[in-house]
């Protein structure tokens, strides 16, 4: 905790992406005139964090000492927060945290489910410190690894001790990063380059952008200290455009450590030249394929190609390339200070330490979580992330960006690693979990993660490029009612095709959405073709919008929300939907709580 | 060499090419698109897929792309594999959800590949239903039509544009299944290659645009093994023919030559033969003045045996554009001593020096195949992309092989394309260019020089100074000329196939003595060199193998009233003499008697004009800039009374009653006289097959076997089917009658086999795939260096160096690949791509006479006044213009010469 002795308190605001979209900068100016109003400017201080991991109930404010964790917090409660707080010493009890399970509200951010279960080794700062302040970073231990690495350790003794935590690449292969380092190591062709990839795409999934926004710092320090290893100078930090935010932090961060000697020319007089390039990318997937990655830094067309060559031996302008998720820098640090034995104690036989997820979809707390290997995707769910909103049930996790697979009910006691995920057809991908409630279709989700995969296939091999396009008119066909028998074994057959004759990644995965949703829904694909009916009643061709007679509690929710007056209810009577004047638009149906409307 | 089981069969192949290559090379089919032999692998298109098995007990097997796997001993696959086969007729099942199925009208269709491998895969039913993509097309200028919607995105047009022939306006835009080939914005292609996409593309998105206005289908063509006449390298073509105009150029491959690729001059330069200015039929003249009467043959040769029988003193003027056999004629029917050749004595001084240059002992002259293999280069005074464009893309390629070594360091294999242009990334070997202007392939070179054709010969006397002493040092060269003398002998001394390349483009003697001298200095310092020239035409030098005087020698007879009737063999003398001085000759000589195929100026004031037969109707031999000599062959039966210039000659020595001089009735009897006679030409009978070799019995068809239309073609005349024409000269048929499959490589007339429509049915063709045609590649080198000959260098003298005069500038020749030949010119789609006429100036001399650019210039020596354009030129050395060689306008001079130039 950043107990300072010169303030009595500090409110820390997140400044991450989400909170500042949903107004924490507005909070910060209220709060700050409200404390100046009161000439309390000099007792509490205000800091803007990095993101604090829990999004949705942004915007956040956490009031140290005590670690008081409110939610939602609006530029107007700022008078309240002071008076009540800060003057009287009282805990605002209505701006704090309800459990959406239990109903009650916790005011301590160390008691919450969502904080409470997670170990926070990447996010180890994570709503502690001002992002923008380099002092605050090295307050807490920040860059005193890469001081222990140019002071006491040779490279050969940093990629043992990487290779002794066991860690492996964050981005989604998990190939050991001790041993990548070790092999770039081996080639003596200078320069050398080491290269964060930063272009975190996948659909829902936002860890990599926390870190960067919220602890540049450790993802500097990370390069820095495999540059040491490999023998590189000069890294890159690749990141989406889509990410300015990230970009103006890490700049800063870059300009700040520069300024400090802790990037460019002989790091802490030790001899150890390393500097830091950002690299903003244009938006395309598929550049975060280490090939395509390198060959947009190039300036070239970011195509994936076939190795050999790997790029450690000739990479970026064909000198021996190291490339390092953003995850995988931001564990270095601490394993090098606490040794690799430490990470290798946490997490699971085949997969060490702990995985950031970006918890999305139908969950009561959706936000980044980080926990040890081995947690299961239940506590994931139900434990950090309370469990599924209105009552629903669980349906799917879908697991591992466009390109992983759904686990469905039934299976959530996986053990969330590497290996046990590809072995339910799932994959550990970069950490975007999704999770659906039985208000998801399928299809229609198979159908979305595919489309995103036809518009990000680079256009070079013809399995990614044509194949995805035809499973993806055929999803559609079946979504709007014109599946036609043996579609599924079309799908399956060209499933298979794409997955082991693609060229890189990004297609051999890219059916996984569709083979594993038809491995555990098969029967909602034939509802789809042979009923013509869509049981999640997602989509519009396939419902028939009629009211249940025994279900439906003349509430007339349905008829006040339908915005085009379809739905014909009185006072006790049952709803009845005037087929000519309905949109299919599904107002009625998200509306309606008791299932009556199919 | 390695084992490998396919399909349960051991095969031997050799270790370390690509599956794909060799399961193609031992006569399997598998399918492809993104792979070429020339262009190798990237894995792009995933059509080649076979099943791998780890060992023998593996039955479950694995898919991997033959184009990306190296061959290794033991390695046990299956084609045949049902899982494997279901999955190439998926992709072409892929392929064909948006390719638009438009055979019917694609200018491809017959001899498509994507057709074929479609057929070859056995895909046949679409089982989806969807609306196809549909593009919008580009005018990409009068050589190639674009037709994106056929696109299947294989990558093969970006790769041979952009990285085989360095091409940078084209390329591919868009991303996923948007993808879009093409050029940023409509525009004529910039590259002299775009032709190539023609064959290079696997389906009909490029189709040959010239082609279009004659469209006939593959298997109703007419087609007979040729030489292109467009410049002096002679890359082998099919020549395509119906109905009696020539409808197309295609590439024939032959590893020595040209290989899979042709420069758009020779593929689209054909058109002259169907030209508006083509003479059919002879042509008298009863006065010089009086307009010209046509004349049957008969009639014609009457009237030149009375012309030559009235007045002695017959001279004749050959011709570097003519076949060996006819210009042998010519010196046959006048006699050697009053024989010319056709070329101003500068050009026959040069082509001597390099012909006794290529016989001297030890350096041998390359073939085009073996300057893509030359791992260092010295280019002396030629513009190289513009007077041989195919070599140019040789140059290319050369300067990729000593950056090669970096990919067998890390043994990545050379096929694997994708990864040695990664690996060998922008390094480049040795090229040193020195020319006077800026060439197109400067952009590849280690350095390059600037310099007028004197500062030119003697950097190239400094490098063979610094090679050896033997060879005359060069006094007061500049110490930056100095130190780039020796760091080109450095680079050239280091390599393991060293080339200098030069040619008559400067029109410099010294440049061409400096190359030799350099050559020679490199194989005295044990370095196996290589020299190759560049000469201006198709036939340059097989007419310096024959000898005679130059043009200005026979001048000098004709006005010292030593001659008195002249014959001129395909030669336009305004193109080659001043004007006034041919105007003289005209106004002496008595009588002119002209064997050519177009009107030209020569043509007008002619006696009598006798048509000859181009290239396309005629048989013949050809000696390239290696001095490889090559026989082309008759295509079809010309129209009217057109026929060979040596027919015609043989026709006046008839009606002279001199037979004896020409007793040939056949090809064969002539070359073989002349092979008698000439000493040098004496392995010319062995180019290719005589008239009466057949295969099992039977003439080589020229038609397809699906030729259709034989019978109904005629049928409003009579319906009785015509006998085909008899064919004395080849051992080819104008008939579909005849042997369809293979035959000795110099008289393959197409490239079909079962299966293989396209043009990549020549894998079928060669001895293993990208190697030479089974049977040896065609031509016979007829130059070779001769141990006994030993002349030293005692010619050679150092220039002084250039001195810029104040009062005017050394005009020296520009060359346009599109616009300097001759021939190609009359070609619409050619004469659209030429620029127009200017003159080029140096920024320094434009200042001094201060003009910009565009300003009318008078440019002026002796009588002759032009009237130009001027162009700045920011890379011309002061002191020197450049004159376009060719243009309209600009012939009748000889360059390099001194003229002054004024604002106008």
């Amino acid at each position: 905790m950043c107990a300072s002795p010169y303030y009595r308190m500090q409110l820390m605001i997140c400044a991450g992406t989400g909170c500042m979209a949903s107004g924490s900068l507005e909070v910060k100016a209220a709060l700050q005139k409200e404390l100046t109003k009161r000439n309390l400017q000099d007792d509490v201080q205000i800091i803007m964090t990095g993101c604090n991991g829990f999004c949705a109930m942004g915007p956040l404010v956490v009031a140290y000492p005590d670690g008081i964790f409110y939610n939602q917090v609006k530029p107007e409660h700022a008078p309240l927060i002071v008076e009540e707080h800060v003057l009287k010493g009282r805990i605002v009890k209505e701006l704090l945290f309800k459990e959406p399970v239990a109903k009650d509200q916790v005011p301590l951010i160390k008691d919450i489910g969502f904080f409470g279960r997670q170990r926070l080794i990447v996010l180890r700062n994570r709503g502690l410190i001002d992002a923008e302040n380099i002092d605050e970073y090295i307050a807490r231990d920040g860059y005193s690894a890469l001081g222990k690495v140019l002071e006491e350790m040779t490279p050969e003794e940093v990629i043992e001790e990487v290779k002794k935590s066991g860690l492996r690449g964050r981005g989604g292969g998990g190939f050991p990063t001790g041993l990548k380092w070790e092999e770039c190591r081996k080639y003596n062709n200078f320069p050398k380059y080491t290269i964060c990839n930063g272009d975190e795409g996948d659909p829902g999934a936002f860890m990599d952008r926390s870190v960067m926004e919220g602890d540049p710092h450790s993802v500097l320090e990370g390069m820095a200290i495999s540059g040491y290893a490999i023998g590189a100078h000069k890294g890159y930090i690749y990141v989406r455009a889509e990410y300015p935010l990230a970009i103006k932090r890490l700049q800063k961060a870059i300009n700040d450590a520069r300024e400090y000697g802790l990037l460019g020319t002989d790091i802490l007089g030790k001899g150890f030249d390393f500097d830091i390039e950002i690299y903003p990318g244009a938006g395309a997937f598929v550049c975060g394929e280490s090939t395509a990655l390198m060959f947009s830094i190039e300036g070239k067309r970011g195509m994936p190609r076939i190795k050999p060559p790997r790029s450690a031996e000739a990479g970026l302008w064909n000198k021996p390339t190291n490339l390092n998720n953003v995850e995988t820098f931001a564990n270095i640090p601490p394993i090098i200070l606490n040794g690799g034995d430490w990470f290798a104690s946490i997490g699971t036989e085949g997969s060490k330490g702990t995985k950031v997820f970006a918890l999305t979809g139908a969950v009561n707390n959706v936000g980044l979580v980080e926990v040890p290997m081995g947690t299961t995707l239940k506590e994931l769910i139900f434990e950090i992330g309370g469990g599924i909103p209105k009552k629903r049930k669980f349906k799917a996790a879908q697991i591992g960006g466009p390109s992983g697979g759904c686990i469905p009910l039934g299976m959530e006691d996986v053990e969330i690693d590497y290996e046990s995920l590809i072995g339910v057809g799932a994959m550990m991908g970069s950490g975007g979990v999704v999770v659906m409630d039985e208000m998801t279709c399928m299809v229609d989700t198979a159908r979305f993660f595919t489309g995103f995969c036809v518009d990000e296939s680079c256009g070079k091999c013809i399995p990614c490029r044509e194949g995805l396009k035809v499973m993806y008119d055929k999803l559609t066909d079946i979504c709007e009612g014109r599946g036609q028998e043996g579609d599924v074994e079309f799908l399956i057959e060209l499933g298979h095709h794409i997955n082991s004759t693609s060229h890189c990644g990004l297609g051999k995965s890219a059916a996984n959405p569709v083979l594993s949703t038809i491995r555990y829904f098969r029967h909602e694909y034939d509802a789809h073709i042979r009923d013509k009916h869509c049981d999640a009643l997602v989509c519009p061709n396939l419902i028939d919008f009629v009211v249940i007679e025994d279900k439906c509690k003349m509430c007339g929710l349905c008829h006040k929300n339908c915005p085009s007056n379809a739905i014909i209810w009185e006072k006790k009577t049952v709803a009845r939907i005037d087929l000519e004047k309905c949109t299919k638009c599904r107002t009625c149906i998200t509306n309606c709580r008791f299932h009556a409307i199919r | 060499m390695a084992v490998i089981y396919i399909d349960n069969k051991p095969y031997e192949v050799k270790e370390g090419q690509s599956l794909l290559n060799a399961c193609l090379s031992l006569g399997f089919s598998v399918p492809y698109f993104c792979w070429h032999p020339e262009l190798h692998s990237v894995g792009a298109c995933r059509q080649c897929a076979v099943k791998q098995f780890r060992n023998e007990s593996d039955t479950r097997g694995f898919i991997i792309m033959s184009c990306m796997t190296p061959v290794e001993d033991g390695l046990c696959i299956s084609i045949d594999d049902p899982e494997a086969r279901q999955f190439r007729a998926s992709i072409i099942e892929m392929l064909m959800l948006n390719h638009p199925h438009d055979c019917p009208v694609c200018d491809e269709g017959g001899e498509c590949h994507l057709q074929d491998m479609t057929v070859m895969t056995g895909h046949v039913r679409r089982r989806t239903r969807f609306p196809k993509r549909t593009y919008r097309n580009q005018d990409l200028g009068p050589f190639l039509n674009h037709e994106m919607n056929r696109c299947i995105q294989c990558y093969r047009c970006l790769r041979f544009y952009r990285d085989y022939a360095g091409g940078r306006d084209f390329n591919v835009f868009g991303i996923h299944q948007r993808l879009y080939f093409g050029r940023y914005e409509d525009g004529k292609l910039e590259s002299e290659f775009s032709g190539n996409l023609v064959e290079v593309c696997p389906t009909g998105v490029f189709t040959d645009k010239t082609f279009m206005k004659h469209f006939t289908r593959k298997w109703d063509l007419q087609t007979a093994p040729s030489i292109c006449v467009h410049c002096s390298v002679g890359c082998n073509t099919i020549v395509g023919e119906r109905y009696g105009t020539v409808r197309r150029i295609l590439n024939r491959f032959n590893r020595e030559v040209n290989g899979y690729f042709l420069c758009d001059r020779g593929r689209f330069g054909y058109e002259f033969v169907n030209s508006e200015l083509r003479i059919r039929r002879p042509l008298v003249r009863d006065a010089r003045t009086a307009e010209a009467q046509p004349a049957n043959k008969a009639a014609a040769l009457k009237r030149v045996a009375q012309i030559l029988r009235k007045t002695p003193g017959l001279i004749g003027i050959g011709s570097p554009r003519a076949s060996l056999e006819s210009n042998y004629a010519l010196r046959k029917l006048v006699g050697p001593d009053r024989f010319f050749a056709g070329v101003s004595g500068a050009e026959q001084r040069l082509i001597t020096a390099i012909l006794d240059s290529m016989r001297k002992p030890s350096v041998l002259s390359p073939s085009l195949q073996e300057v893509e293999r030359a791992d260092a280069v010295l280019l002396l005074g030629e513009d190289v992309p513009n007077t041989a464009p195919r070599l140019a893309l040789a140059l290319r390629q050369s300067v990729r092989v000593r950056p090669m070594t970096l990919a067998d360091q890390l043994c990545v294999p050379r096929w694997m394309d994708h990864a040695v242009r990664l690996v060998v990334h922008d390094a480049r070997g040795p090229l040193y260019i020195a020319t006077p202007y800026r060439t197109r392939l400067d952009s590849l070179a280690t350095k390059t020089l600037r310099g007028a054709p004197d500062d030119i010969a003697r950097l190239g006397f400094a490098v063979a100074h610094e090679l050896s002493t033997d060879s005359p040092a060069v006094a007061g060269l500049s110490e930056e000329a100095q130190s780039l003398a020796h760091e080109i002998a450095q680079a050239l001394q280091g390599a393991s196939c060293p080339l200098v390349m030069s040619g008559t483009g400067c029109g410099s003697m010294a440049v061409v003595q400096a190359a030799d001298a350099v050559a020679r200095s490199l194989r005295k310092t044990g370095r196996p060199a290589m020299l190759s020239f560049i000469v201006p035409e198709c036939n340059s030098l097989g007419l310096g193998i024959l000898g005679g005087g130059s043009l200005e020698d026979a001048v000098e007879r004709i006005l010292k009233g030593d001659a008195h009737n002249l014959i001129i063999l395909q030669s336009n003398l305004f193109r080659r003499l001043d004007r006034e001085t041919v105007e003289e000759v005209f106004e002496k000589i008595e009588h002119v008697v002209v064997l050519d195929h177009v009107a030209n100026r020569c043509v007008e004031r002619a006696d009598v004009v006798l048509p000859s037969a181009t290239f396309a109707e005629s048989d013949g031999t050809f000696v390239n800039n290696e001095g490889r000599g090559q026989r082309f062959f008759q295509v079809m039966v010309p129209q009217g009374d057109v026929q060979a210039s040596w027919r015609w000659i043989r026709d006046i020595a008839d009606a002279l009653d001199k037979g004896e001089l020409a007793p040939w009735t056949s090809l064969d009897d002539l070359i073989a006289d002349m092979a008698a006679s000439v000493q040098r030409l004496k392995e010319v009978v062995r180019i290719a097959p005589a008239a009466d070799f057949r295969m099992t019995g039977m003439r080589i068809a020229r038609e397809s076997h699906r030729y259709s239309g034989r019978t109904a073609v005629t049928a409003y005349v009579s319906v009785h089917e015509p006998k085909p024409p008899q064919d004395d000269d080849s051992p080819l048929a104008f008939s579909m009658e005849g042997f369809q499959g293979h035959v000795p490589p110099a008289v393959i007339p197409r490239f079909w086999s079962p299966g293989w429509n396209s043009i990549q049915a020549v894998n079928k063709f060669q001895s293993e795939v990208g190697g030479p045609l089974a049977g040896g590649d065609p031509g016979i080198r007829l130059i070779e260096p001769m141990e006994n000959v030993e002349k030293g260098q005692e010619g050679a003298i150092v220039p002084e160096p250039f001195r810029p005069r104040t009062d005017a500038c050394l005009l020296v020749p520009l060359f346009h690949v599109f616009g300097s030949e001759e021939l190609s010119m009359l070609s619409p789609a050619i004469a659209e791509a030429a620029p127009e006429p200017y003159v080029g100036l140096s920024p320094e001399d434009a200042d001094r006479l201060g003009l910009r650019d565009g300003n009318t210039v008078a440019v002026r020596w002796d009588e002759t006044e032009l009237t130009l354009p001027a162009k700045i030129m920011d890379d011309l050395p002061g002191g020197l213009a450049g004159l376009p060689h060719g243009l309209p306008g600009l012939s009748g001079f000889v360059l390099p010469r001194w003229g002054k130039i004024r604002a106008k």
